[in-house]
């Protein structure tokens, strides 16, 4: 395997003190991040996803360096060794100043840096919007007067100006409408082609990870229980939590098939965590022999190690799904 | 009842016909609704599916009238629920129908539960005002709502906070409430919209088990196709203020007819092989303050011919009668193949 890895998570913890008593001792704690490992290669798209509360955001704030790990470690593989790395949010509403023009939008990032002229910088910014499919003539105009997908557009835009080596793309087409979401979506992989840039999508929709990224990890509780490239996790997942996600995610067939328990557990809180494993009162599979046992991230192919569950037991292979299919509702 | 194709002869609870709502702004009006013809049989799952801007959310709340009667200007057309005309009736009457014959779910329960009351007291509040019941008897009777919604421990969600509930629960709480005086037509707009794809189902699923057992028939307000797609026995497509296409949601997903049906589930990433380029529709929604007086998809439109510079009806195709389609096009091209 060609080591080209950018970043690398090594077992990364965060937690923060959530409630304090009155002589300021921390109460208690939430457990927010707990050991992932990952690594993100150049020219790669690596997808995340998992449910609200799992700690995706978290994971994009620890690589942006806004969050130091509780524990554990984040390495760098840049030739700078200092990171160069954008994000693009959800809601370009939000992220975007209000009060600047286009153009100081779009440059702020290299402004921030300094040593560029206010003409330098007019300049790039008319550059980086002809590449976002924007009109230079917009870069005096306001974020207002933007529709959603163009204000994603300075906010991809934005991103690129100090040419980064990773942007980490945080639910970018939650917000859009599917028309607008497949121009963005389209832009991102022209943008990555021509630069050779990797992302780090987070989304909680599977068909824009299907879309968009290679390789995926599915995150539960602050822990990566599955990971692997795109298509074999979603044909084969390996965990029971992945099959309970890609189950309940609709299709397009028409058919209203959608059919399952009504009744299923919510997601655990974060501030006690599980003994064991933390998907055992969700899980479908669980018994009494090894459940019990916080369960380590394990390689399913022995030689490559690319695809990794936390599950001891190997779902797909077992092909224990028929046995437990229930009936209900 | 020529149109409501869904066979049901029976009462319509909610038929909306030719209906065009216009906002007075500074100088002109922003045309919101510009003929929207919708038919919710009894007992039926019918999904509205539009972009932002199309209109979807003002059909919802004009299936309430919701929006203050000082703002807009219904120009054209009438809204009948279960045959009363709703935009004859007044303010007080309307008030004994919300809740009781039509109900609704919003997107984010958090703003549209009050925060400072106990959400038991608040279903409460709402059977009370309904039905001449003792409190201690609809107090049992929100009990079982929330034991219908699955909710384990209804004793301590009865005295919860919508802030101590998670999304998930409090969409169960709002759909209590929806049903909580067993309505004819339950409007559901973006009701799953701010939840996982996992609760997402759940609260689906509980929509579903709960309108065939109260015999309510739900509008569902969407931009999910997928969600239509398994949820919805019928569906409606808006775009610009218009319905461009109404039919079996089968028929609509597998063979989108309007131009811009198609365009929008071309769109989709699960429709392509995973990195190849999405098919876009070029161009933007027209403004609905300037609509031009012709076709409203026609400067998007690949297929344009002289003809769309005329405003298209919303016709059923000779060749499938139950598929409607407002597009000169389509329906000449239909007639054609079917002679």
């Amino acid at each position: 395997m060609p080591d080209n890895r950018l970043v690398s998570l090594n077992d990364v913890h965060v937690h923060f003190p959530v409630q304090k008593n009155w002589l300021g001792q921390v109460k208690s704690i939430a457990h927010v991040l707990n050991g992932i490992d990952l690594h993100a290669s150049a020219g790669e798209t690596l997808g995340i996803v998992g449910e609200s509360g799992c700690g995706k955001s978290t994971l994009a704030q620890v690589l942006m360096g806004l969050l130091p790990p509780t524990r554990g470690k984040v390495s760098w593989h840049t030739a700078s060794a200092k990171p160069n790395i954008q994000i693009v949010f959800q809601d370009p509403q939000s992220s975007l100043d209000p009060r600047l023009p286009v153009w100081k939008v779009i440059t702020e990032p290299i402004h921030v840096q300094g040593g560029h002229s206010r003409a330098q910088l007019r300049k790039i910014a008319g550059d980086l919007a002809v590449q976002v499919g924007l009109r230079e003539e917009y870069m005096d105009r306001y974020p207002h007067e933007f529709s959603g997908g163009q204000r994603q557009r300075i906010a991809i835009a934005r991103a690129l100006a100090p040419n980064p080596d990773i942007i980490v793309l945080d639910e970018p087409t939650s917000a859009l409408d599917i028309s607008v979401q497949a121009q963005i979506l389209n832009l991102l992989n022209d943008l990555q082609k021509a630069r050779n840039l990797s992302y780090i999508l987070i989304s909680h929709n599977v068909s824009v990870i299907k879309h968009m990224s290679k390789r995926m990890a599915v995150m539960y509780l602050g822990q990566i229980v599955e990971l692997g490239p795109t298509a074999g996790v979603l044909q084969k997942p390996a965990h029971p939590y992945t099959e309970l996600l890609l189950e309940a995610v609709p299709d397009m067939t028409g058919s209203f098939t959608m059919n399952g328990p009504v009744d299923l557990p919510e997601l655990p809180g974060n501030r006690h965590l599980p003994r064991g494993c933390f998907f055992y009162d969700r899980c479908r599979y669980r018994d009494e022999t090894g459940c019990h046992l916080a369960q380590p991230l394990r390689s399913l192919d022995a030689e490559q190690k690319i695809r990794w569950v936390r599950c001891y037991k190997n779902i797909y292979e077992n092909s224990i799904r028929a046995e437990s299919t229930e009936t209900s509702v | 009842m020529q149109g409501n194709q869904a066979g049901q002869t029976d009462e319509l609870v909610l038929s909306v016909e030719n209906l065009h709502i216009e906002f007075p702004i500074y100088k002109g009006a922003v045309k919101a609704l510009n003929g929207v013809t919708l038919q919710v049989a009894a007992g039926e799952i019918v999904g509205l599916v539009g972009e932002s801007g199309s209109g979807k959310s003002v059909c919802a709340m004009m299936g309430m009238r919701l929006i203050p009667s000082d703002s807009y200007r219904v120009t054209r057309g009438t809204i009948r629920q279960s045959g009363k005309d709703i935009l004859a009736l007044s303010e007080k009457e309307m008030r004994a129908i919300r809740g009781s014959e039509v109900s609704m779910i919003f997107q984010e329960p958090m703003t549209a539960l009050n925060p400072v009351m106990k959400v038991g007291k608040q279903i409460i509040n709402v059977i009370l005002q309904h039905q001449s019941i003792s409190r201690a008897k609809a107090r049992e009777k929100t009990l079982g709502l929330l034991r219908e919604m699955y909710i384990a421990d209804p004793e301590r969600v009865f005295d919860s906070y919508p802030f101590e509930l998670s999304g998930g629960m409090r969409q169960r709480i709002m759909i209590a409430l929806a049903f909580s005086c067993e309505p004819k037509l339950l409007i559901a707009d973006e009701p799953t919209t701010a939840l996982d794809v996992t609760v997402q189902k759940q609260v689906l699923l509980l929509l579903r088990e709960r309108a065939r057992k109260t015999g309510t028939a739900i509008l569902l307000i969407t931009h999910d196709m997928a969600v239509v797609s398994q949820f919805c026995e019928r569906v409606y497509v808006m775009y610009a203020g218009a319905v461009v296409e109404d039919g079996l949601t089968r028929d609509v997903i597998k063979q989108p007819r309007h131009p811009y049906t198609q365009g929008l589930l071309a769109g989709l990433p699960e429709n392509v092989k995973p990195g190849t380029p999405l098919k876009t529709i070029g161009g933007q929604v027209p403004d609905l303050a300037q609509l031009p007086a012709c076709c409203s998809f026609m400067n998007r439109c690949g297929r344009k011919e002289y003809i769309c510079r005329n405003v298209p009806d919303l016709l059923p195709l000779t060749s499938d009668p139950s598929h409607k389609v407002a597009c000169w096009i389509v329906q000449e091209e239909d007639e054609r193949n079917a002679r």
